[in-house]
């Protein structure tokens, strides 16, 4: 029975003198080589050329900011809740009057805190938060000198202000459709 | 009569000739390192070293910085004076072949024939046999004076393949040297300039084309190169004979497999390729300026040479490492009768011809 069509017989026979020489085999093998010399080569010369993501790939996380620029994130903590590797903590805030222009809802996160050591990006913040305030950006390859570093605070987190820095907001935004 | 003509201009002659060989093969074995890195990747659709300088060209004086830079470990337990002597030797037997090569057509200089050869001594092959051999004791007492069993291990592997492997190649030159009739190197090379047949028909590749498979292959195993590398044999030994060694003695060693694999294809190209010689063309109705038919001469050889130089690290990113029984079949089991065979074949041929 044949299961797929690529399965090829294998010839069991036992050498013959010219094969036993290993030449015929060996010049083979340098013609394949050399068939790979002149190859199209697949690299991407990382720092100055980088590849393009698909629009679904998950980078760092980002805190999205609604049009206006306001903080959308409302601190109710189902992205800690979602998230497997339990990366995420937050503490919750009253807005105050008056910074009605900085925070969207009434409840916000006074501090937002991302192990990006535990993180695994998966994605399930994202898909947890109802109010689209956290997505995964194309940003990856963080670096840091030590581990207290990659604890990301919310300044770290926080998208570019739309209105203050139109620029910056749409490199952090990328290809990436927002909602 | 004088029986040994010597004058200060000789010495100043072959004094520039020896800095100039030498400085060569150096500059060659560097960047044959730049160039097994760039031919590794092509041939594995890679790119290779690029980042030091246009196309990576600075990188083997990267290379050779980091060597230099590098801490130099003497391990308490080894023996000390054989454990510096062992690349020292490397290093001297790799360069010391270079000597006998007559590298490209007699110079003119004032009068003067210069002859583009450190030594013609008539027993040109003899000697690089000799010195050729004498590289076994660079591995051999580098990897027993490490002290360390890996490295016991390579030496003893090293020694014994480059032992058995200069039999074969011993008995395919001596089919080689029926058809000249003389060890002088530089007699070679007019045996095969000014041949009966033209072009690269005279060349002693066309007469012994089985002699010359033999000595590639002994000349593979001579350099320590895959698929016989088995003294190094990094996934097996830890790198072999040199895995105790650091700075610029681990550098002597990787330098030494790099010259000792340009002096092959040198060789290789002197005693079957024809040497300096351009096949299809007739330099001498040329008419021009003896100087520069020596300098195209020199250019020929080295893209001869080179040629070699890719062809071993062709060889080496495709075929894997030989089991050492079976190295050991393939030298005496094959390649020896296979030698013998090509001898008798040729001396009856030339004695049936001369007939």
């Amino acid at each position: 029975m044949q299961l797929t069509q690529r399965a090829k017989q294998v010839d069991r026979r036992p050498m013959n003198g010219w094969e036993k020489s290993y030449l015929p085999a060996i010049l083979k093998g340098m013609g394949i080589t050399i068939s790979h010399f002149f190859k199209k080569k697949a690299t991407i010369q990382y720092p100055e050329q980088k590849r393009t993501f698909s629009k679904v790939f998950r980078g760092v996380q980002i805190l999205n900011r609604d049009e206006e620029g306001r903080e959308r994130c409302t601190a109710c903590g189902l992205c800690a809740v979602a998230c497997p590797a339990e990366a995420i903590t937050m503490e919750a805030a009253e807005r105050q009057p008056g910074e009605e222009h900085l925070y969207r809802e009434e409840k916000y996160a006074a501090k937002y805190e991302i192990n990006m050591l535990r993180c695994i990006f998966c994605g399930y913040c994202e898909e947890a938060c109802p109010k689209d305030a956290i997505y995964l950006s194309q940003t990856f390859a963080q670096a840091n000198y030590d581990r207290k570093g990659f604890i990301y605070k919310k300044e770290d987190l926080l998208i570019p202000n739309p209105k203050e820095d139109p620029e910056a907001y749409r490199r952090a935004v990328g290809e990436r459709p927002v909602k | 009569m004088h029986l040994l003509i010597i004058d200060s201009f000789y010495i100043w002659e072959k004094l520039i000739l020896v800095v100039f060989i030498v400085t060569l093969c150096m500059l060659v074995a560097m960047y044959a390192t730049y160039g097994e890195r760039k031919v590794a990747a092509f041939l594995q659709d890679r790119i290779g070293p690029n980042r030091a300088g246009p196309f990576g060209i600075f990188q083997p004086l990267a290379d050779g910085g980091k060597l230099f830079f590098k801490e130099e470990i003497i391990p308490l337990a080894s023996s000390r004076t054989l454990f510096v002597i062992g690349p020292m030797l490397a290093m001297t037997t790799a360069l010391l072949t270079s000597a006998v090569i007559p590298w490209g057509p007699a110079l003119h200089i004032k009068n003067r024939n210069v002859p583009f050869q450190i030594a013609d001594i008539n027993i040109g092959i003899l000697y690089i046999f000799g010195v050729v051999s004498l590289g076994v004791y660079g591995i051999m007492i580098g990897g027993w004076a490490s002290n360390n069993k890996f490295s016991l291990l390579a030496a003893i592997r090293g020694a014994s393949q480059m032992i058995s492997y200069e039999l074969a190649m011993g008995l395919a030159l001596i089919a080689l040297l029926m058809l000249t009739g003389s060890l002088q190197m530089s007699d070679i090379v007019d045996h095969q300039v000014h041949g009966r047949w033209g072009g690269f028909l005279s060349w002693h590749i066309v007469r012994q084309p089985l002699g010359f498979l033999i000595f590639f292959i002994c000349a593979l195993a001579e350099c320590n190169r895959t698929p016989f590398d088995l003294a190094e044999a990094e996934n097996e030994l830890n790198f072999g004979y040199h895995q105790e060694y650091s700075s610029m003695k681990l550098g002597f060693y990787l330098f030494a497999e790099y010259i000792n694999m340009f002096i092959s294809g040198v060789v290789m190209s002197t005693l079957f390729l024809g040497g300096y010689d351009i096949p299809f063309v007739n330099e001498a109705s040329w008419h021009i300026d003896p100087n520069w038919l020596a300098v195209i001469g020199f250019c020929v050889l080295l893209a001869k040479a080179f040629f070699f130089v890719f062809v071993f690290m062709w060889i080496r990113w495709t075929v894997p490492r030989f089991r050492y029984d079976q190295l050991m079949n393939l030298g005496w089991k094959k390649l020896i009768p296979l030698a013998l065979l090509n001898m008798i074949v040729t001396a009856v041929v030339v004695l049936w011809m001369r007939k």
